[in-house]
């Protein structure tokens, strides 16, 4: 099939369609705007449902409703209208129902700004909304991993009735970049038998999040718990560069990882052996490979456009083997390769400790890089 | 080989569109590609940027700290971006919108009447245009009429009575090479 | 034993599971339940219906009705009910929502709703107070009427007044029938049925978005027996809150004549 240019958002979008999404609710927020606005065309074109909501909270709860009936839906936003999404996400969770929301992040906290940030990795990774839960989180870091991973969420939504999130940034969402769109997939719309589609003959179907007995409740945690484990025993995705001898490494996720992987190549020009590990789920984390290069990586270097949130999981996983150092942006602000490429260099040179963590170093950096001291 | 091209100009003045059309002949060549636009309010009536990259081989940052090769369609933008290309690069400058000439002595310079040009062949719009035939000619990105072909391929029915413009454009800025 | 004529006058409708309810005794929410049961069985729907529960009293509501059933978050029914009939259009789609979960918490759906003509029906049960939570001030709660958080009397000058929600719908174009009814007594219940079996007529017949707002009793938390209960509703609520139709569109209004 030949290649086409499409931007992240609308790349996303008709992967979407394509992946058979029969429903679509969402609520216009820049930089994820034109997912909504491709989608408002294209669904009643094929004849599929699509809402603009009165807000955030009415889109995750048409799309808490459609799930209900187990035939494919999402929704799409970013930021601060994911933070109105959170109630219908552990909703959603709770009733054990199958979504996907893509997350285009943005700038904040609060308003923020409309730049591209990954500032909302705790939010969806570790939570975010009431209750325990694990949602499926998926970053991709260029627009053919979008389309692809956006079919497999919807897959993965369905096996284990979850919720499946495509977590990006405004970078991806507005790039254009050669890809290659999935064939069309026939649209099911034979509901599930856990899902509410009443008809003659069926028995009565009710769809819930409440277990008013704690024992009830307990046992349905555990039961998700359990579900949980076995996604993460097969849905881990992550790719590696240069990791067969590298002796430092990169860890980077979404246009951040794909920033580093320049900076890894320069490097790497220099004789410097250092590898590039992007995780693609996020949640559940390649746990596995990491612990593995801790064993014998001399340190690790994590790059985030945030205050390190994933830098933490990366920590708690290397447990004290090797130093951890940390470059991350703020703000919507995007790093360039330069700036990791020195982050590189100033790890390689600092031979730190192996219980070192290079968040407090960091933020003096910054302090100093924009002036305003300790 | 990679090329990192970043366009910069007015809003209006096609700097994203030329872009566009760089990276669409660098698919139809088969190279990896990416392209960026600055995106946000200053879309709307101020400076507007894209970055294309185009190489061989996977792409990691679509953006760069110092570009192989700057497009300056007005003063701005060569202002902001004199500095930041690569040394040993290349900067493409819209003489009739920029009152100095630049300080960079590391550096291609190639001043091109864009504007003027542009008006000649009928169609001041199709500056941007003349701003990529210089880039291409000097810089050799692609094999030669690539980007032709392309705009030929990729313009939609609508706008097909530009394309004809548009190389006549591309050629003209072409006679700007070094 | 003798042979008598035995006639059934009285029976749990089908669709009704055959189980004991939370409400309190005197609780009108039984006879909103039973109407709408018998209504969706007189009609054959009951295999092609789904309810969409609130939070509130009624929040238990899907262990009651014997047909599919799913549970909202507080206040977010009529945006849940949005999602399942745009996937699900040839199914009747209905939310039932107690004042809290509409008028409060859920009013900006619920408004959109209405305003988008969303093909659904929301039973709206009017008590003028949160049950489930122990009878604090709703935003239906009548001016000086006491409540476990109004204790003085609600305030209008600080606790502003109450929302006729029946009456602000329907100045809504996507809003084809809008309607008040009381279950003070018999004859307001027979008035119910009717209109809600208009509502799912309409609904089925795919005129738009209708509401039946129903003006409940709580003895509990009122405070009072259930006889001083509907006494009280006719007293205060019924001026505040007078019954009628205040929104029917014109093809609302055909169907409305043709039902019994």
């Amino acid at each position: 099939m030949a290649k086409e240019m499409i931007k992240g958002n609308v790349a996303v979008a008709e992967a979407a369609v394509r992946a058979g999404l029969v429903s679509y609710f969402g609520y216009p927020i820049t930089p994820q705007t034109e997912l909504l606005e491709y989608l408002s065309a294209r669904m009643p074109e094929l004849g599929r449902a699509f809402v603009q909501a009165e807000s955030e909270l009415g889109a995750i709860n048409m799309v808490y409703g459609a799930a209900c009936t187990g035939l494919r839906t999402m929704s799409s936003s970013s930021s601060p209208g994911v933070s109105l999404m959170t109630e219908g996400i552990s909703y959603i969770y709770g009733t054990e129902v199958p979504a996907v929301l893509v997350d285009v992040m943005r700038g904040g906290p609060g308003l923020g700004n409309i730049a591209p940030s990954q500032a909302d990795y705790t939010q969806i990774v570790h939570g975010g909304g009431h209750g325990e839960y694990h949602l499926i989180v998926l970053a991709p870091s260029s627009v053919q991993e979008a389309i692809d991973l956006t079919g497999e969420a919807f897959d993965l939504a369905e096996k284990y009735r979850t919720l499946a999130v495509i977590l990006m940034d405004g970078f991806l969402g507005q790039m254009m970049e050669p890809c290659e769109l999935p064939p069309f997939k026939e649209v099911n719309m034979e509901s599930p038998d856990y899902a509410v589609a009443p008809k003659p003959g069926r028995e009565r179907r009710f769809l819930t999040s409440i277990n008013i007995d704690p024992p009830a409740q307990e046992k349905l945690n555990i039961h998700q718990m359990t579900k949980w484990e076995e996604i993460t025993k097969n849905e881990v995705r992550y790719k590696g560069y240069y990791l067969e001898d590298a002796e430092y490494v990169v860890v980077g996720f979404g246009t951040c990882g794909r920033i580093a992987l320049t900076a890894v190549r320069e490097a790497r020009e220099q004789g410097i052996k250092v590898g590039l590990l992007r995780p693609v789920s996020l949640s559940p984390y390649p746990t596995e490979v990491l612990n593995e290069l801790a064993d014998r990586a001399k340190g690790f270097l994590v790059v985030e456009m945030n205050n390190g949130q994933m830098l933490d999981d990366v920590v708690s996983i290397v447990a004290r083997r090797a130093p951890v150092h940390f470059y991350g942006r703020m703000g919507g602000m995007v790093p360039y390769p330069d700036e990791i490429g020195r982050a590189i260099n100033d790890m390689i040179e600092a031979k730190a400790a192996n219980d070192y963590v290079g968040r407090d170093d960091w933020l003096a950096q910054m302090r100093e890089m924009i002036g305003q001291g300790a | 080989m990679q090329y990192e091209i970043l366009i910069a100009g007015f809003g209006g003045q096609g700097t994203l569109y030329a872009g566009q059309v760089l990276a669409y002949g660098g698919m139809d060549e088969g190279k990896h590609v990416t392209w960026l636009p600055s995106y946000g309010p200053e879309m709307r009536g101020g400076t507007a940027n894209c970055t294309v990259v185009i190489s061989e081989d996977e792409i990691g940052s679509p953006t760069s700290l110092h570009p192989t090769a700057v497009i300056a369609m007005n003063l701005p933008s060569l202002d902001k971006y004199e500095p930041m290309v690569k040394s040993g690069g290349w900067l493409i400058v819209n003489e009739d919108l920029v009152n100095r000439v630049p300080d960079r002595k590391d550096i291609n310079i190639v001043m091109v009447p864009a504007n003027t040009i542009a008006r000649e062949i009928g169609n001041e719009r199709a500056a941007n245009m003349v701003l990529l035939g210089a880039l291409e000619a000097n810089l050799q990105i692609l094999p030669e009429g690539a980007i032709e072909r392309s705009l030929e391929a990729n313009t939609g029915e609508k706008l097909k009575k530009f394309v004809h413009l548009n190389v006549e454009a591309l050629r003209r800025g072409a006679e700007y090479k070094l | 034993m003798t042979d008598t004529d035995v006639k059934l006058v009285y029976d749990r409708p089908v669709g009704l599971a055959p189980r004991t309810t939370h409400y309190c005794p005197g609780c009108t929410h039984g006879v909103a339940h039973r109407l709408i049961a018998e209504v969706l069985e007189e009609m054959g729907e009951l295999r092609n219906t789904i309810g969409v529960a609130p939070v509130g009293c009624a929040v238990f509501a899907y262990n009651y009705f014997d047909f599919d059933f799913v549970e909202a978050a507080h206040g977010r029914a009529p945006a849940m009910a949005t999602g399942i009939k745009r996937t699900l259009p040839d199914r009747l789609v209905f939310t039932y929502q107690g004042d809290g979960d509409l008028a409060s918490m859920g009013m900006g759906e619920t408004v959109a709703a209405a305003a988008r003509g969303e093909q659904i029906t929301i039973f709206f049960l009017n008590n003028t107070n949160y049950g489930m939570t122990g009878g604090q001030m709703a935003p239906t709660t009548l001016p000086g009427q006491r409540t476990s958080s109004s204790p003085l009397g609600r305030d209008v000058e600080t606790q502003g007044y109450p929302i006729r929600t029946a009456e602000m719908l329907s100045t809504l174009d996507g809003a084809s029938y809008v309607v008040r009814r009381s279950l003070g007594d018999a004859r307001g219940i027979r008035n119910a049925k009717k209109a809600i079996r208009t509502a799912f007529e309409i609904q089925k017949a795919g005129l738009g978005f209708s509401m039946v707002e129903m003006l409940s009793i709580c003895p509990t938390n009122w405070g009072l027996s259930t006889p001083k209960s509907r006494e009280w509703l006719k007293e205060h609520m019924l001026p505040y809150y007078p019954v009628g139709d205040f929104k029917v569109s014109e093809e609302a209004e055909r169907i409305m004549k043709e039902v019994k």
